[in-house]
Protein backbone atom coordinates (compact mmCIF):
# COMPACT_ATOMS: atom_id res chain seq x y z
CA UNK A 1 0.00 0.00 0.00
CA UNK A 2 1.22 3.53 -0.68
CA UNK A 3 2.52 5.61 2.17
CA UNK A 4 -0.26 8.16 1.79
CA UNK A 5 -2.92 5.79 3.16
CA UNK A 6 -0.95 4.99 6.29
CA UNK A 7 -3.05 5.80 9.30
CA UNK A 8 -0.21 5.08 11.71
CA UNK A 9 3.49 5.41 11.08
CA UNK A 10 6.07 4.39 13.64
CA UNK A 11 9.55 5.32 12.42
CA UNK A 12 12.77 4.21 14.10
CA UNK A 13 11.30 4.61 17.53
CA UNK A 14 13.26 3.95 20.70
CA UNK A 15 12.01 4.41 24.22
CA UNK A 16 14.39 4.26 27.15
CA UNK A 17 13.50 4.62 30.79
CA UNK A 18 15.76 5.95 33.50
CA UNK A 19 17.06 3.35 35.95
CA UNK A 20 15.13 2.79 39.14
CA UNK A 21 17.97 4.06 41.30
CA UNK A 22 20.40 6.85 40.65
CA UNK A 23 23.25 5.53 38.55
CA UNK A 24 21.41 2.37 37.52
CA UNK A 25 21.62 1.65 33.78
CA UNK A 26 18.81 2.84 31.52
CA UNK A 27 16.17 0.34 30.54
CA UNK A 28 15.45 0.13 26.82
CA UNK A 29 11.85 -0.99 26.25
CA UNK A 30 11.78 -0.72 22.47
CA UNK A 31 14.55 -0.07 20.01
CA UNK A 32 14.63 0.70 16.29
CA UNK A 33 10.93 0.05 16.01
CA UNK A 34 9.42 0.71 12.60
CA UNK A 35 6.01 -0.29 11.30
CA UNK A 36 3.02 1.13 9.46
CA UNK A 37 -0.69 0.52 9.70
CA UNK A 38 -2.79 1.36 6.65
CA UNK A 39 -6.19 2.97 6.76
CA UNK A 40 -8.96 0.50 7.78
CA UNK A 41 -6.37 -2.18 8.35
CA UNK A 42 -6.42 -4.55 11.32
CA UNK A 43 -2.88 -5.20 12.56
CA UNK A 44 -1.86 -7.36 15.51
CA UNK A 45 1.36 -7.23 17.44
CA UNK A 46 2.48 -10.44 19.12
CA UNK A 47 5.57 -11.03 21.17
CA UNK A 48 6.97 -12.56 24.33
CA UNK A 49 5.95 -10.97 27.59
CA UNK A 50 8.02 -7.95 28.51
CA UNK A 51 8.84 -7.13 24.88
CA UNK A 52 7.54 -3.59 25.17
CA UNK A 53 4.03 -4.10 23.75
CA UNK A 54 2.49 -1.80 26.32
CA UNK A 55 5.13 0.83 25.60
CA UNK A 56 4.03 0.77 21.97
CA UNK A 57 0.46 1.27 23.06
CA UNK A 58 1.29 4.22 25.28
CA UNK A 59 3.35 5.83 22.54
CA UNK A 60 0.58 5.54 19.98
CA UNK A 61 -2.07 6.68 22.47
CA UNK A 62 -0.02 9.79 23.19
CA UNK A 63 0.37 8.95 26.88
CA UNK A 64 4.13 8.66 26.45
CA UNK A 65 6.73 10.20 24.11
CA UNK A 66 9.47 8.32 22.26
CA UNK A 67 13.09 8.97 23.21
CA UNK A 68 14.04 8.72 19.54
CA UNK A 69 12.11 8.55 16.29
CA UNK A 70 8.57 9.62 15.48
CA UNK A 71 5.05 8.29 15.85
CA UNK A 72 2.53 9.89 13.53
CA UNK A 73 -1.18 9.41 13.01
CA UNK A 74 -2.70 10.45 9.69
CA UNK A 75 0.44 12.38 8.87
CA UNK A 76 0.70 14.40 12.09
CA UNK A 77 3.16 13.60 14.82
CA UNK A 78 1.65 12.38 18.06
CA UNK A 79 2.33 14.88 20.82
CA UNK A 80 -0.41 14.01 23.30
CA UNK A 81 -3.68 12.13 23.62
CA UNK A 82 -5.80 12.52 20.52
CA UNK A 83 -9.57 12.47 20.31
CA UNK A 84 -9.28 10.36 17.16
CA UNK A 85 -7.75 7.46 19.06
CA UNK A 86 -9.70 5.12 21.28
CA UNK A 87 -8.01 2.63 23.51
CA UNK A 88 -9.07 -0.38 25.45
CA UNK A 89 -7.23 -2.57 27.93
CA UNK A 90 -7.49 -6.05 29.37
CA UNK A 91 -9.18 -4.52 32.40
CA UNK A 92 -12.52 -3.07 31.37
CA UNK A 93 -11.94 -0.06 33.64
CA UNK A 94 -15.62 0.68 33.97
CA UNK A 95 -16.39 3.12 36.74
CA UNK A 96 -18.37 1.18 39.35
CA UNK A 97 -20.36 4.24 40.43
CA UNK A 98 -21.76 4.78 36.95
CA UNK A 99 -24.39 2.81 35.08
CA UNK A 100 -23.49 1.16 31.79
CA UNK A 101 -24.94 4.11 29.88
CA UNK A 102 -23.10 6.67 32.01
CA UNK A 103 -19.87 4.73 31.54
CA UNK A 104 -20.24 4.93 27.78
CA UNK A 105 -20.86 8.67 28.11
CA UNK A 106 -17.65 9.10 30.11
CA UNK A 107 -15.31 9.70 27.17
CA UNK A 108 -17.74 12.24 25.69
CA UNK A 109 -17.72 14.32 28.84
CA UNK A 110 -14.35 15.80 27.93
CA UNK A 111 -16.08 17.47 25.01
CA UNK A 112 -18.53 20.29 24.57
CA UNK A 113 -21.64 18.26 23.96
CA UNK A 114 -25.15 18.69 25.28
CA UNK A 115 -26.42 16.07 27.69
CA UNK A 116 -29.03 14.92 25.18
CA UNK A 117 -26.41 14.58 22.46
CA UNK A 118 -24.14 12.55 24.76
CA UNK A 119 -26.99 10.26 25.70
CA UNK A 120 -27.99 9.75 22.10
CA UNK A 121 -24.47 8.84 21.01
CA UNK A 122 -23.99 6.51 23.97
CA UNK A 123 -27.24 4.72 23.20
CA UNK A 124 -26.20 4.34 19.57
CA UNK A 125 -22.94 2.68 20.63
CA UNK A 126 -24.70 0.40 23.09
CA UNK A 127 -26.93 -0.75 20.24
CA UNK A 128 -23.95 -1.26 17.97
CA UNK A 129 -22.20 -3.36 20.61
CA UNK A 130 -25.44 -5.27 21.35
CA UNK A 131 -25.73 -4.46 25.05
CA UNK A 132 -28.47 -1.84 24.96
CA UNK A 133 -30.65 -3.87 27.33
CA UNK A 134 -28.12 -3.37 30.14
CA UNK A 135 -27.98 0.42 29.84
CA UNK A 136 -29.28 1.04 33.35
CA UNK A 137 -27.34 -1.70 35.13
CA UNK A 138 -24.26 -1.11 37.22
CA UNK A 139 -20.99 -2.82 36.22
CA UNK A 140 -21.17 -5.33 39.09
CA UNK A 141 -24.53 -6.52 37.78
CA UNK A 142 -23.23 -7.73 34.40
CA UNK A 143 -20.81 -10.46 33.32
CA UNK A 144 -17.16 -10.06 32.30
CA UNK A 145 -17.94 -10.39 28.60
CA UNK A 146 -20.70 -7.82 28.82
CA UNK A 147 -18.40 -5.47 30.67
CA UNK A 148 -15.85 -5.72 27.87
CA UNK A 149 -18.58 -4.91 25.36
CA UNK A 150 -19.42 -1.82 27.38
CA UNK A 151 -15.75 -0.88 27.34
CA UNK A 152 -15.75 -1.19 23.54
CA UNK A 153 -18.90 0.93 23.32
CA UNK A 154 -17.18 3.55 25.46
CA UNK A 155 -14.13 3.42 23.17
CA UNK A 156 -16.24 3.79 20.04
CA UNK A 157 -18.48 6.52 21.45
CA UNK A 158 -15.85 9.20 20.92
CA UNK A 159 -15.98 8.31 17.21
CA UNK A 160 -12.31 7.41 16.80
CA UNK A 161 -10.85 6.50 13.44
CA UNK A 162 -8.13 4.48 15.12
CA UNK A 163 -8.45 2.05 18.01
CA UNK A 164 -5.83 0.42 20.15
CA UNK A 165 -6.73 -2.86 21.83
CA UNK A 166 -4.40 -4.16 24.53
CA UNK A 167 -5.29 -7.80 25.15
CA UNK A 168 -8.98 -7.00 25.51
CA UNK A 169 -10.03 -10.67 25.59
CA UNK A 170 -7.35 -12.20 27.77
CA UNK A 171 -9.29 -12.02 31.04
CA UNK A 172 -12.29 -13.85 29.61
CA UNK A 173 -13.18 -17.54 29.61
CA UNK A 174 -12.62 -19.46 26.37
CA UNK A 175 -16.23 -19.41 25.16
CA UNK A 176 -16.93 -15.78 25.96
CA UNK A 177 -13.67 -14.94 24.26
CA UNK A 178 -14.74 -16.54 20.96
CA UNK A 179 -18.14 -14.87 21.01
CA UNK A 180 -16.67 -11.51 21.86
CA UNK A 181 -13.93 -11.78 19.23
CA UNK A 182 -16.61 -12.34 16.63
CA UNK A 183 -18.71 -9.51 17.95
CA UNK A 184 -15.75 -7.11 18.00
CA UNK A 185 -14.66 -8.22 14.52
CA UNK A 186 -18.11 -7.47 13.11
CA UNK A 187 -18.35 -4.09 14.79
CA UNK A 188 -14.85 -3.08 13.67
CA UNK A 189 -15.32 -4.29 10.09
CA UNK A 190 -18.71 -2.57 9.94
CA UNK A 191 -17.26 0.82 10.86
CA UNK A 192 -14.03 0.46 8.82
CA UNK A 193 -11.90 1.28 11.84
CA UNK A 194 -8.15 1.12 11.74
CA UNK A 195 -7.13 -1.21 14.55
CA UNK A 196 -3.95 -2.13 16.35
CA UNK A 197 -4.37 -5.19 18.56
CA UNK A 198 -1.74 -6.14 21.08
CA UNK A 199 -2.05 -9.75 22.14
CA UNK A 200 -0.16 -12.79 23.31
CA UNK A 201 -2.79 -15.13 21.92
CA UNK A 202 -1.44 -16.31 18.56
CA UNK A 203 -4.73 -17.83 17.40
CA UNK A 204 -6.48 -14.56 18.20
CA UNK A 205 -3.97 -12.64 16.09
CA UNK A 206 -4.52 -14.97 13.13
CA UNK A 207 -8.29 -15.02 13.55
CA UNK A 208 -8.77 -11.28 13.65
CA UNK A 209 -6.10 -9.44 11.71
CA UNK A 210 -5.00 -8.56 8.19
CA UNK A 211 -1.36 -8.43 9.17
CA UNK A 212 0.66 -9.68 12.15
CA UNK A 213 3.84 -8.10 13.46
CA UNK A 214 6.10 -10.25 15.59
CA UNK A 215 8.15 -8.45 18.20
CA UNK A 216 11.43 -9.66 19.65
CA UNK A 217 12.51 -10.03 23.25
CA UNK A 218 13.41 -6.82 25.04
CA UNK A 219 14.47 -4.40 23.66
CA UNK A 220 11.53 -4.94 21.38
CA UNK A 221 11.56 -4.45 17.63
CA UNK A 222 9.70 -6.01 14.73
CA UNK A 223 11.40 -9.23 13.64
CA UNK A 224 8.78 -10.60 11.32
CA UNK A 225 5.74 -9.47 9.40
CA UNK A 226 3.04 -11.89 8.32
CA UNK A 227 0.34 -11.14 5.78
CA UNK A 228 -2.60 -13.21 6.93
CA UNK A 229 -4.42 -13.32 3.56
CA UNK A 230 -7.51 -15.06 4.82
CA UNK A 231 -11.10 -14.20 3.97
CA UNK A 232 -13.90 -13.52 6.52
CA UNK A 233 -12.20 -10.98 8.75
CA UNK A 234 -15.58 -10.26 10.33
CA UNK A 235 -16.01 -13.91 11.31
CA UNK A 236 -12.99 -15.18 13.27
CA UNK A 237 -14.59 -18.49 14.16
CA UNK A 238 -15.12 -19.33 10.47
CA UNK A 239 -11.63 -18.15 9.72
CA UNK A 240 -9.98 -20.45 12.23
CA UNK A 241 -11.52 -23.47 10.50
CA UNK A 242 -9.30 -23.00 7.42
CA UNK A 243 -6.07 -25.03 7.19
CA UNK A 244 -4.00 -21.91 6.48
CA UNK A 245 -5.05 -20.48 9.84
CA UNK A 246 -3.57 -23.36 11.82
CA UNK A 247 -0.51 -23.28 9.59
CA UNK A 248 -0.01 -19.62 10.48
CA UNK A 249 -0.47 -20.25 14.18
CA UNK A 250 2.15 -22.99 13.97
CA UNK A 251 4.48 -20.67 12.13
CA UNK A 252 4.05 -17.95 14.77
CA UNK A 253 4.60 -20.47 17.49
CA UNK A 254 7.97 -21.37 15.98
CA UNK A 255 8.82 -17.74 15.23
CA UNK A 256 8.53 -16.94 18.93
CA UNK A 257 10.65 -20.00 19.84
CA UNK A 258 8.00 -21.08 22.25
CA UNK A 259 9.07 -24.71 22.24
CA UNK A 260 12.51 -23.76 23.60
CA UNK A 261 11.27 -21.53 26.33
CA UNK A 262 10.52 -22.66 29.85
CA UNK A 263 10.19 -19.23 31.44
CA UNK A 264 7.04 -17.22 31.00
CA UNK B 1 -43.81 -20.90 55.44
CA UNK B 2 -40.69 -22.95 55.92
CA UNK B 3 -42.72 -26.13 55.81
CA UNK B 4 -44.07 -25.31 52.35
CA UNK B 5 -40.61 -24.91 50.94
CA UNK B 6 -39.49 -28.21 52.42
CA UNK B 7 -42.53 -29.90 50.87
CA UNK B 8 -41.55 -28.54 47.44
CA UNK B 9 -38.01 -29.81 47.54
CA UNK B 10 -37.44 -33.42 46.57
CA UNK B 11 -38.00 -35.39 49.75
CA UNK B 12 -35.18 -37.39 51.23
CA UNK B 13 -32.48 -36.02 48.91
CA UNK B 14 -29.47 -34.29 50.48
CA UNK B 15 -30.23 -30.86 48.90
CA UNK B 16 -33.71 -31.00 50.46
CA UNK B 17 -32.18 -31.67 53.84
CA UNK B 18 -29.67 -28.90 53.57
CA UNK B 19 -32.43 -26.52 52.53
CA UNK B 20 -34.48 -27.47 55.57
CA UNK B 21 -31.43 -26.86 57.69
CA UNK B 22 -30.98 -23.47 56.02
CA UNK B 23 -34.55 -22.59 56.90
CA UNK B 24 -34.13 -23.51 60.50
CA UNK B 25 -31.08 -21.27 60.45
CA UNK B 26 -33.08 -18.40 58.94
CA UNK B 27 -35.76 -18.86 61.57
CA UNK B 28 -32.99 -18.40 64.08
CA UNK B 29 -32.00 -15.19 62.34
CA UNK B 30 -35.47 -13.71 62.77
CA UNK B 31 -35.40 -14.73 66.43
CA UNK B 32 -32.20 -12.75 67.00
CA UNK B 33 -33.86 -9.34 67.53
CA UNK B 34 -36.24 -10.92 70.00
CA UNK B 35 -33.34 -12.44 71.90
CA UNK B 36 -31.59 -9.06 71.93
CA UNK B 37 -34.71 -7.47 73.40
CA UNK B 38 -34.90 -10.17 76.03
CA UNK B 39 -31.28 -9.53 77.01
CA UNK B 40 -32.03 -5.80 77.31
CA UNK B 41 -35.11 -6.46 79.46
CA UNK B 42 -33.16 -8.82 81.73
CA UNK B 43 -30.29 -6.34 82.11
CA UNK B 44 -32.64 -3.47 82.91
CA UNK B 45 -34.55 -5.58 85.43
CA UNK B 46 -31.27 -6.61 87.06
CA UNK B 47 -30.23 -2.96 87.22
CA UNK B 48 -33.50 -2.04 88.92
CA UNK B 49 -33.69 -4.86 91.46
CA UNK B 50 -30.20 -6.22 92.14
CA UNK B 51 -28.39 -3.19 93.70
CA UNK B 52 -30.75 -2.89 96.74
CA UNK B 53 -30.70 -6.67 97.07
CA UNK B 54 -26.91 -6.67 97.45
CA UNK B 55 -26.93 -3.50 99.50
CA UNK B 56 -25.06 -1.40 96.93
CA UNK B 57 -25.38 2.26 97.96
CA UNK B 58 -27.22 4.63 95.58
CA UNK B 59 -24.16 6.80 95.00
CA UNK B 60 -22.32 3.78 93.59
CA UNK B 61 -25.03 2.26 91.42
CA UNK B 62 -28.40 4.00 91.48
CA UNK B 63 -31.53 2.07 90.54
CA UNK B 64 -33.04 2.48 87.11
CA UNK B 65 -35.99 4.37 88.57
CA UNK B 66 -33.57 6.82 90.22
CA UNK B 67 -32.23 7.67 86.78
CA UNK B 68 -35.72 8.50 85.66
CA UNK B 69 -36.47 10.64 88.71
CA UNK B 70 -33.17 12.44 88.36
CA UNK B 71 -33.80 12.95 84.64
CA UNK B 72 -37.16 14.60 85.31
CA UNK B 73 -35.59 16.81 87.96
CA UNK B 74 -32.73 17.81 85.64
CA UNK B 75 -35.30 18.69 83.01
CA UNK B 76 -37.22 20.88 85.46
CA UNK B 77 -34.45 22.51 87.50
CA UNK B 78 -31.15 22.19 85.67
CA UNK B 79 -32.04 23.25 82.14
CA UNK B 80 -31.26 19.77 80.78
CA UNK B 81 -32.60 20.69 77.34
CA UNK B 82 -30.09 23.54 77.04
CA UNK B 83 -27.19 21.27 78.03
CA UNK B 84 -28.36 18.57 75.68
CA UNK B 85 -28.67 20.89 72.70
CA UNK B 86 -25.39 22.60 73.48
CA UNK B 87 -23.58 19.27 73.39
CA UNK B 88 -25.49 17.94 70.39
CA UNK B 89 -24.96 21.10 68.32
CA UNK B 90 -21.25 21.25 69.16
CA UNK B 91 -20.82 17.56 68.31
CA UNK B 92 -22.59 18.04 64.97
CA UNK B 93 -20.83 21.31 64.13
CA UNK B 94 -17.45 19.88 65.11
CA UNK B 95 -18.15 16.76 63.09
CA UNK B 96 -19.07 18.75 59.99
CA UNK B 97 -16.10 21.13 60.27
CA UNK B 98 -13.66 18.32 61.09
CA UNK B 99 -14.94 16.23 58.17
CA UNK B 100 -14.67 19.11 55.73
CA UNK B 101 -11.15 19.97 56.84
CA UNK B 102 -10.09 16.32 56.88
CA UNK B 103 -11.47 15.75 53.38
CA UNK B 104 -9.92 18.94 51.98
CA UNK B 105 -6.51 18.10 53.43
CA UNK B 106 -6.84 14.47 52.37
CA UNK B 107 -7.53 15.38 48.75
CA UNK B 108 -4.90 18.12 48.74
CA UNK B 109 -2.17 15.80 50.04
CA UNK B 110 -3.38 13.09 47.67
CA UNK B 111 -2.90 15.50 44.76
CA UNK B 112 0.51 16.65 46.00
CA UNK B 113 2.50 13.47 46.71
CA UNK B 114 5.73 15.38 47.38
CA UNK B 115 4.02 17.36 50.16
CA UNK B 116 2.53 14.18 51.49
CA UNK B 117 5.98 12.60 51.73
CA UNK B 118 7.33 15.62 53.61
CA UNK B 119 4.40 15.78 56.01
CA UNK B 120 3.61 12.10 56.53
CA UNK B 121 5.78 11.60 59.67
CA UNK B 122 4.03 14.51 61.36
CA UNK B 123 0.63 13.34 60.25
CA UNK B 124 1.42 9.96 61.75
CA UNK B 125 2.64 11.52 64.99
CA UNK B 126 -0.46 13.69 65.30
CA UNK B 127 -2.64 10.73 64.45
CA UNK B 128 -1.12 8.74 67.30
CA UNK B 129 -1.13 11.63 69.80
CA UNK B 130 -4.24 11.50 72.00
CA UNK B 131 -6.12 14.49 70.59
CA UNK B 132 -8.40 14.86 73.59
CA UNK B 133 -5.33 15.60 75.73
CA UNK B 134 -5.10 18.92 73.90
CA UNK B 135 -8.39 20.07 75.44
CA UNK B 136 -6.84 21.77 78.53
CA UNK B 137 -4.47 23.57 76.18
CA UNK B 138 -7.37 24.93 74.18
CA UNK B 139 -8.94 26.26 77.38
CA UNK B 140 -5.73 28.12 78.09
CA UNK B 141 -5.80 29.52 74.59
CA UNK B 142 -9.47 30.25 74.03
CA UNK B 143 -10.89 30.59 77.53
CA UNK B 144 -14.00 29.10 79.11
CA UNK B 145 -16.39 29.23 76.17
CA UNK B 146 -17.62 26.98 73.40
CA UNK B 147 -14.38 27.15 71.40
CA UNK B 148 -12.21 24.62 73.29
CA UNK B 149 -14.75 21.84 72.94
CA UNK B 150 -15.44 22.71 69.32
CA UNK B 151 -11.75 22.72 68.46
CA UNK B 152 -11.21 19.43 70.34
CA UNK B 153 -14.07 17.84 68.38
CA UNK B 154 -12.78 19.15 65.05
CA UNK B 155 -9.31 17.80 65.81
CA UNK B 156 -10.59 14.37 66.84
CA UNK B 157 -12.77 14.05 63.72
CA UNK B 158 -10.16 15.46 61.34
CA UNK B 159 -7.62 12.63 61.35
CA UNK B 160 -9.60 9.50 60.55
CA UNK B 161 -11.15 11.30 57.59
CA UNK B 162 -7.84 12.70 56.39
CA UNK B 163 -6.18 9.31 56.62
CA UNK B 164 -9.01 7.47 54.90
CA UNK B 165 -9.25 9.90 51.99
CA UNK B 166 -5.48 9.94 51.60
CA UNK B 167 -5.43 6.14 51.52
CA UNK B 168 -7.94 6.09 48.66
CA UNK B 169 -5.89 8.64 46.73
CA UNK B 170 -2.77 6.51 47.23
CA UNK B 171 -4.26 3.28 45.92
CA UNK B 172 -6.12 4.95 43.04
CA UNK B 173 -5.71 2.88 39.87
CA UNK B 174 -3.28 4.79 37.62
CA UNK B 175 -4.86 3.20 34.56
CA UNK B 176 -8.11 5.00 35.35
CA UNK B 177 -6.26 8.30 35.25
CA UNK B 178 -4.58 7.26 31.99
CA UNK B 179 -7.95 6.39 30.55
CA UNK B 180 -9.28 9.83 31.38
CA UNK B 181 -6.12 11.43 30.01
CA UNK B 182 -6.48 9.47 26.80
CA UNK B 183 -9.92 11.05 26.48
CA UNK B 184 -8.27 14.48 26.80
CA UNK B 185 -10.00 15.12 30.09
CA UNK B 186 -8.86 18.16 32.07
CA UNK B 187 -7.22 17.74 35.48
CA UNK B 188 -10.21 19.30 37.21
CA UNK B 189 -12.56 16.88 35.48
CA UNK B 190 -10.31 13.93 36.37
CA UNK B 191 -10.47 15.02 40.00
CA UNK B 192 -14.25 15.37 40.13
CA UNK B 193 -15.17 12.49 37.86
CA UNK B 194 -12.61 9.88 39.01
CA UNK B 195 -10.78 10.74 42.21
CA UNK B 196 -13.73 11.99 44.24
CA UNK B 197 -16.14 9.15 43.42
CA UNK B 198 -13.31 6.62 43.75
CA UNK B 199 -12.58 7.82 47.29
CA UNK B 200 -16.23 7.76 48.41
CA UNK B 201 -16.14 4.36 50.16
CA UNK B 202 -13.09 5.49 52.15
CA UNK B 203 -14.57 8.89 52.90
CA UNK B 204 -17.74 7.25 54.20
CA UNK B 205 -15.73 4.85 56.38
CA UNK B 206 -13.88 7.86 57.79
CA UNK B 207 -17.15 9.68 58.46
CA UNK B 208 -18.46 6.69 60.36
CA UNK B 209 -15.45 6.67 62.66
CA UNK B 210 -15.64 10.47 62.91
CA UNK B 211 -19.28 10.40 63.97
CA UNK B 212 -18.49 8.24 66.99
CA UNK B 213 -15.35 10.21 67.86
CA UNK B 214 -17.17 13.57 67.69
CA UNK B 215 -19.11 12.74 70.86
CA UNK B 216 -15.90 11.81 72.66
CA UNK B 217 -14.25 15.06 71.61
CA UNK B 218 -17.10 17.26 72.74
CA UNK B 219 -17.45 15.36 76.05
CA UNK B 220 -13.79 15.75 76.94
CA UNK B 221 -13.94 19.41 75.96
CA UNK B 222 -16.85 19.90 78.34
CA UNK B 223 -15.32 17.81 81.11
CA UNK B 224 -12.20 19.90 81.37
CA UNK B 225 -13.91 23.25 81.39
CA UNK B 226 -17.09 25.15 80.67
CA UNK B 227 -20.47 25.58 82.22
CA UNK B 228 -22.74 24.01 79.66
CA UNK B 229 -23.21 20.63 78.08
CA UNK B 230 -23.64 17.05 79.15
CA UNK B 231 -19.92 16.72 79.85
CA UNK B 232 -20.23 19.59 82.29
CA UNK B 233 -23.20 17.82 83.94
CA UNK B 234 -21.03 14.73 84.36
CA UNK B 235 -18.31 16.67 86.13
CA UNK B 236 -20.91 18.62 88.15
CA UNK B 237 -22.73 15.42 89.12
CA UNK B 238 -19.45 13.85 90.17
CA UNK B 239 -18.72 16.82 92.45
CA UNK B 240 -22.16 16.45 94.07
CA UNK B 241 -21.87 12.65 94.29
CA UNK B 242 -25.03 12.72 92.15
CA UNK B 243 -24.46 9.38 90.42
CA UNK B 244 -27.85 9.29 88.64
CA UNK B 245 -26.98 12.61 86.96
CA UNK B 246 -23.72 11.13 85.66
CA UNK B 247 -25.53 8.09 84.32
CA UNK B 248 -28.24 10.20 82.66
CA UNK B 249 -25.65 12.40 80.96
CA UNK B 250 -23.77 9.32 79.69
CA UNK B 251 -26.99 7.87 78.30
CA UNK B 252 -27.85 11.10 76.49
CA UNK B 253 -24.33 11.36 75.07
CA UNK B 254 -24.69 7.83 73.74
CA UNK B 255 -28.00 8.77 72.15
CA UNK B 256 -26.37 11.70 70.35
CA UNK B 257 -23.59 9.41 69.10
CA UNK B 258 -26.02 6.75 67.92
CA UNK B 259 -28.16 9.28 66.02
CA UNK B 260 -25.10 10.78 64.33
CA UNK B 261 -23.78 7.35 63.39
CA UNK B 262 -27.18 6.37 62.05
CA UNK B 263 -27.43 9.50 59.89
CA UNK B 264 -24.00 8.73 58.42
CA UNK B 265 -25.00 5.14 57.59
CA UNK B 266 -28.18 6.39 55.90
CA UNK B 267 -26.14 8.83 53.79
CA UNK B 268 -23.61 6.08 53.09
CA UNK B 269 -26.29 3.69 51.84
CA UNK B 270 -27.47 6.40 49.43
CA UNK B 271 -24.02 7.44 48.23
CA UNK B 272 -22.62 3.91 47.84
CA UNK B 273 -25.75 2.38 46.33
CA UNK B 274 -23.67 1.09 43.40
CA UNK B 275 -21.64 -1.31 45.53
CA UNK B 276 -22.79 -4.92 45.52
CA UNK B 277 -24.17 -5.99 48.83
CA UNK B 278 -22.90 -9.25 50.27
CA UNK B 279 -26.25 -10.92 49.67
CA UNK B 280 -26.52 -9.85 46.05
CA UNK B 281 -24.88 -11.90 43.32
CA UNK B 282 -23.98 -10.59 39.88
CA UNK B 283 -26.65 -11.69 37.45
CA UNK B 284 -25.38 -13.77 34.60
CA UNK B 285 -27.27 -13.42 31.36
Amino acid sequence: MSASCDALKVEKVARRFAGRRLGAPEFTAVHDLTFHVADSEFVSIVGPSGCGKSTVLNLVAGLDRPTEGTVSLNGTEVSGPSSNVGFMLQKDMLLPWRTVLENVEFGLEARELSKAERRERAMRELKRCRIVEFADRYPYQISGGQRQRVALARTLAINPNFILLDEPFSALDAQTKLILQKSFAQTIAGSKLTTLLITHDLAEAVAMSDRILVMSQSPGRIVEEIDVQLPDRENPIERMASPRASELVGHLFRALHMEDRLDA
Amino acid sequence: MSRQVIAHSPSGSPPGNSRAWLHRFRGLATATPLASLAVAAAALAAWQFLPPLFGVPKYIIPQLSDLWTEGVQMWQDDNLLLHFFSTASMAILGFILGSLLGAVFGYALGLLPSWEKVLSPYILALQIAPKVAFAPLFILWFGYNFLPKLVTTVLVVFFPILVNVLQAMRVLDRDLINLARAYNMSKAKIFWKIMVPYSMPNLMAGLRIGATLAVIGVTVGELVGGETGLGYLISFGQGQADTPMVFDAIILLTVIGIVMYWVVTVIEARVLHYLPRATERPQSA
